[in-house]
């Protein structure tokens, strides 16, 4: 199945068509680098982790939140917080930060669950810790229905 | 052949080079070993010795991070780092060390069981560890991941193996040397031996066995109480129930670390596991978890630093016991009682 047959953003699989393109350790290694390239919290952010939303599923702290902005294609911002010391978890989200920050609203709800699975890291990673960026997808889809709803 | 020193293919003896062989003569192994390797090896790496390790049953099983950076160079030691996070060795790991996986180097990929006396002997072979070589594992943590591949390495009686007290956390937290430059150990042989279950690995069955014996359930308090942890319309557990095993005493496996990821003296530890968890000297014990990698850290303490002699991880945990059709669990925060024996 190829990624462009799917309702995966062009950024997104950009990224899943890179890893798929790799060996088993250099798809680690690609990892790593996102692990590498995720921003910092922003500063009306930093400190203040009663802002963000613990996804409790990773096995290691990963922190997430999102801001829908204005105009008609709700433009969603993400951010994540996780430490140095969790590099897999934070590649995870540097994955989804690269392949869906910025993106409209619906277009994030309409990603497919899957995508985790798609990344050919199912035997390198175990389940659980894969399950921790499908959790990561989850919430940041929840997120952006409550936020919706709530307007 | 009647000694793996003086037996060996030469080009073995070239790959190594003189370090084996010395360990070798060190050893006294020339003459007296068969070709069986199971003989006792005298550790070739003198143990360290402190007041806090002295204490515990074996002190030899435990270095610290000043031993362990005074000792980075001694021949014949290995230094293995084994994290749970897949990532975390190759963002800097001690000068030396190699890493193993324990996902994907000590699990049997098709099997839910560890590899076979082959594969270790592959795997080992290929981190340059021989069968005398003192092996020294690390990780994050506070050891989790590194208990868990040295209760491997003692499924396969790898002799000499030692954690390093305080693991990742406290080498870097000392400010110690870490690079990212991966070893490439010339590769030696390590010798195929049968994986020797029995003494430290419980199966479902002997856990029904062992009722009215103690048992300890190192999960956290919610997973032992069943309490629901995820909300609705978030990703479920594997599990489809949630609690303990009847009779399982409750003891967190990261109670048995102190806040720097070392663990606690014997003191400390005593008062948890036979003060709180009520075990008798002589006991025998299983530990489980929810794959067996939080309970090897605890089987870890109560037979290397506490030394019941008779302690088995089941290894099959929750995911197993939680899942199995006709197997009693108990839930809330309260051991439960010992079942009837089945039929």
């Amino acid at each position: 199945m190829t990624v462009s047959a799917q309702n995966i953003p062009a950024q997104l699989a950009e990224i899943i068509d890179d890893f798929q393109a790799m060996e088993e350790p250099e798809r680690l290694q690609l990892l790593l680098e996102f692990s590498r390239s995720l921003p910092d919290l922003p500063e009306h952010l930093a400190g203040q982790p009663e802002l963000l939303e613990q996804v409790v599923e990773c096995q290691s702290p990963l922190f997430l939140t999102l801001e829908i902005g204005d105009g008609p294609e709700e433009p969603v911002e993400i951010y994540f917080s996780a430490p140095p010391e969790a590099p897999t978890t934070r590649g995870f989200a540097g994955v989804l930060h690269e392949g869906l920050n910025g993106l409209p609203a619906a277009e994030i709800l309409a990603v497919p669950d899957d995508v985790p699975e798609q990344l050919g890291l199912t035997r390198a990673i175990t389940p659980l810790r894969l399950r921790g960026m499908s959790a990561m997808l989850a919430r940041i889809k929840r997120q952006i229905t409550d936020a919706r709803a709530a307007v | 052949m009647s000694s793996r020193c003086n037996g060996l293919p030469s080009l073995w003896r070239m790959m190594t080079g003189a370090k084996v062989v010395s360990s070798c003569l060190w050893l006294g192994w020339a003459e007296t070993t068969p070709d069986e390797w199971k003989g006792f090896a005298m550790p070739v790496v003198a143990a360290e010795q402190n007041e806090k390790f002295a204490a515990y049953a074996h002190p030899e099983r435990l270095v610290s991070t000043d031993w362990l950076a005074a000792n980075l160079d001694a021949d014949s030691l290995v230094v293995v780092e084994s994290n749970e996070d897949i990532l975390l060795y190759e963002t800097g790991h001690i000068p030396g060390a190699v890493k193993i996986d324990w996902h994907t180097d000590l699990n049997d990929a098709l099997t839910r069981d560890y590899i076979d006396g082959e594969a270790f002997a592959a795997l080992l072979g290929s981190k340059g560890i021989t069968r005398e070589t003192t092996v020294v594992i690390y990780g994050d943590k506070s050891n989790w991941w590194a208990a868990y591949a040295l209760w491997v390495f003692t499924l396969f009686g790898h002799e000499d193996v030692r954690l390093l007290d305080g693991g990742r956390d406290k080498w870097i937290a000392e400010g110690r040397e870490l690079t990212t430059e991966t070893p490439k150990p010339a590769a030696v042989e390590y010798p195929v031996v049968e994986r020797r279950d029995e003494a430290i690995r419980a199966f479902l069955p002997d856990v029904f066995e062992h009722f009215g014996k103690p048992l300890i359930d190192v999960r956290s308090p919610e997973e032992y109480s069943g309490e629901r942890t995820t909300m609705p319309a978030y990703p479920e557990e594997g599990t489809l129930r949630g609690g303990h095993i009847p009779s399982a005493a409750s003891v967190p496996w990261a109670r048995a670390a102190a806040a720097d990821g070392t663990f606690r003296n014997r003191e400390e530890l005593e008062a948890i596991y036979k003060g709180e968890a009520g075990l008798n000297e002589g006991d025998e014990v299983i530990a489980y978890c929810r794959i067996g990698e939080r309970s090897s850290h605890t089987w870890f303490v109560l037979k290397h630093l506490l030394g019941f002699e008779n302690v088995r991880n089941y290894d099959g945990s929750w995911t197993e016991w939680g899942n199995a059709v006709r197997v009693p669990i108990v839930k809330g925060a309260e051991p439960g009682e010992v079942p009837a024996a089945r039929r």
